[in-house]
């Protein structure tokens, strides 16, 4: 048993060493970057509840943000605390957290904005002792909407902080 | 890369043979400053082609003459229907009579010989009701490719002498060509000549690219690309189209950057840890140096002219604003006070005014201010107006405007500081990001 955990360990650092550009799970697959919607099939069996479809479907892979605030919601922290438990149950998955912003705004300021949701996700998931070295974060700004009307009900989906599941041990 | 090939031969060479006449002192001069104008009625015959093969050329040079002065918006041609001069024949006096009973203030003739691979252009400006002619006639000689820059080059140098502003035709514009739908769309690097002609692309449309920024010298450009997945920092060389990425730490974002005016130094923004600051890098040892260092976002940094001062936006007020600070870092002034969000700084190149996006109930516009804050002016409004870049003389801003809704579409707009003379640049694609280069050599 402890033996095994050390080999789980290991694996880890190579895999991540070797992996620059991840490949990836779930529903951003080739609909571009984390716009999926919700309900797309993810990789596996939604059923499977170490499935990436799983995570996706039934923890939720995404949480949601107020107009220029990157402060995580009680309705967020309660789906990443899901994630993070699956994450820990989980331990062959890194994950690629995406931080969007509506059209609302300029380019870099977007860009930066994204990044510092993307970022309150990840110190939240590591407060909850998913390792650092499982957590790598992006910002898209506003070039990678998920919904394209130009109103509130469309920017409120647009603001958004994606977890995306990336290749680990298993792949 | 067949950008640079194309026109390097271009030579500027001194005047023909036909002395001074008189300086300018009649009406002919166009003060931008005044509040209403009357945009100027010249004429301009087509040039005349001195040999048979320069025929094409030379009734195309003088539209395209034409165009550049009727698009600053402080200009009106005369048609040739309306002439009653016989063909003016370039070598001969003019008939200031015959011009003047058409009002036309401003006469530009021309010619123009193509031999082998030489195309060489003489042009003359006359100030109609002064009965004088402004300056000396000028020669340009170049090669047959190059004609659309001999044009850019005899309009700017019209323009210059009617307006007392710096030339800016013959200059090139850097941007992000796009196309497809707003949540897939595809962003390839682009440049063009100022008025849309000469496109060629720079990047493939594979990967997300940002904001591409010239260098004062044109030759290279950088510009953010999401190649390896984050976005990082490239430069690009105009000429070979080689490219090296210039800031790739781990757990890092790099974006927003921009040439210091010495074209050796580059300012950008870079994010660690979910906070964006700025800092400057050497290009020649790759060091960088952090400018701000607080918890807030400082980003779309700016170089003044002169190279000793910053301008760029923070929200560390609470709401997204505009300060400037040394280059060096230190205490930064915020300069941005009214109502609303104030984003993309951009210093204008003689040093006067800053250029803005500004974002104020539901609505984005383009602006300028002083560089102490004072005498904010916003030139447009839209539902999304954004990322101003200045034309060579500091007269003209370019910006991108998005329309709204499932079919929004990014295309390139030019507006005259005034807030006067709107107009849609064309690109044969949708257009975003501008960045205006310095008129050419």
């Amino acid at each position: 048993m402890k033996l095994a955990r050390h080999i789980v360990v290991l694996g880890t650092v190579l895999a991540l060493a070797a992996c620059t550009n991840p490949g990836r799970f779930g529903a951003d697959g080739l609909g571009g970057f984390g716009s999926g919607a919700a309900g797309q099939s993810g990789a596996g069996d939604p059923g499977d509840p170490g499935s990436a479809a799983y995570f996706q479907q039934a923890v939720g892979d995404r949480v949601l943000f107020l107009v220029d605030q990157s402060t995580l919601t009680s309705e967020a922290q309660f789906v990443l605390d899901g994630q993070a438990s699956w994450l820990l149950s989980n331990p062959d998955y890194r994950v690629l957290i995406e931080g969007h912003a509506d059209e609302q705004g300029t380019r870099e300021y977007n860009l930066a904005l994204g990044a510092r949701r993307a970022n309150a996700a990840r110190e939240y998931l590591l407060s909850k002792g998913v390792p650092a070295a499982r957590l790598e974060t992006v910002s898209f700004g506003k070039e990678r909407p998920l919904e394209v009307c130009s109103n509130e009900s469309c920017y409120a989906k647009n603001r958004r902080a994606v977890t995306v599941l990336t290749a680990g041990l298993s792949s | 890369m067949m950008i640079r090939t194309v026109l390097i031969a271009l030579t500027l060479m001194v005047g023909l043979a036909v002395p001074l006449k008189a300086q300018s002192q009649g009406p002919l001069r166009i003060e931008i400053t005044e509040g209403v104008i009357e945009p100027l009625p010249f004429a301009i015959p087509a040039f005349e082609a001195e040999n048979g093969a320069a025929s094409d050329v030379a009734r195309q040079l003088s539209a395209l003459i034409a165009a550049d002065l009727i698009g600053t918006g402080l200009f009106r041609e005369i048609p040739a229907s309306a002439f009653i001069a016989a063909p003016q024949r370039f070598d001969l006096p003019v008939q200031y009579a015959d011009w003047k009973a058409i009002n036309a203030q401003a006469l530009i003739t021309g010619s123009a010989a193509l031999s082998g691979n030489s195309l060489t252009v003489k042009f003359r400006l006359y100030d109609v009701f002064s009965g004088a002619e402004l300056g000396n006639g000028l020669q340009f000689k170049g090669t047959p490719e190059g004609w659309r820059r001999i044009g850019h080059k005899v309009a700017d140098a019209v323009y210059a002498r009617i307006t007392g502003e710096g030339p800016y035709f013959d200059s090139r514009v850097v941007f992000v060509s796009e196309t497809g739908p707003k949540d897939a769309r595809s962003k390839r690097l682009a440049i063009m000549d100022y008025d849309g002609a000469n496109v060629s692309f720079l990047t493939g449309g594979e990967d997300i690219v940002l904001a591409p920024r010239f260098s004062p010298a044109a030759d290279r450009v950088l510009y953010t690309s999401y190649a390896s997945g984050f976005p990082r920092i490239y430069m690009l060389d105009v000429g070979s189209n080689k490219r090296q990425v210039l800031d790739s730490q781990d757990g890092t974002m790099s974006f927003a950057p921009r040439f210091a005016p010495d074209g050796r130094t580059i300012v950008y923004s870079l994010a660690r840890g979910g906070n964006t600051d700025i800092f400057t890098m050497d290009l020649q040892s790759g060091q960088s140096r952090r400018l701000t260092s607080s918890p807030s976002i400082e980003t779309a940094p700016s170089f003044a002219p002169d190279g000793a001062s910053i301008v760029f936006e923070s929200d560390r007020s609470g709401s997204q604003q505009l300060y400037i600070m040394s280059a060096s870092g230190g205490e930064a002034r915020r300069i941005s006070h009214g109502a609303g969000r104030y984003g993309t700084p951009v210093w204008s190149p003689r040093g006067d005014l800053v250029a803005f996006t500004k974002q104020n109930k539901g609505r984005f516009h383009i602006g300028v201010m002083r560089t102490d804050g004072s005498e904010e002016r916003l030139l447009t409004a839209s539902f999304l107006d954004e990322g101003p870049t200045w034309s060579p003389n500091g007269r003209v801003i370019m910006f991108h405007r998005e329309t709204q809704g499932a079919a929004g579409r990014s295309a390139l707009y030019s507006v005259d500081i005034s807030g006067r003379n709107l107009r849609a640049v064309r690109t044969p694609e949708g257009g975003s990001d501008p960045s205006w280069s310095p008129v050419q050599n």
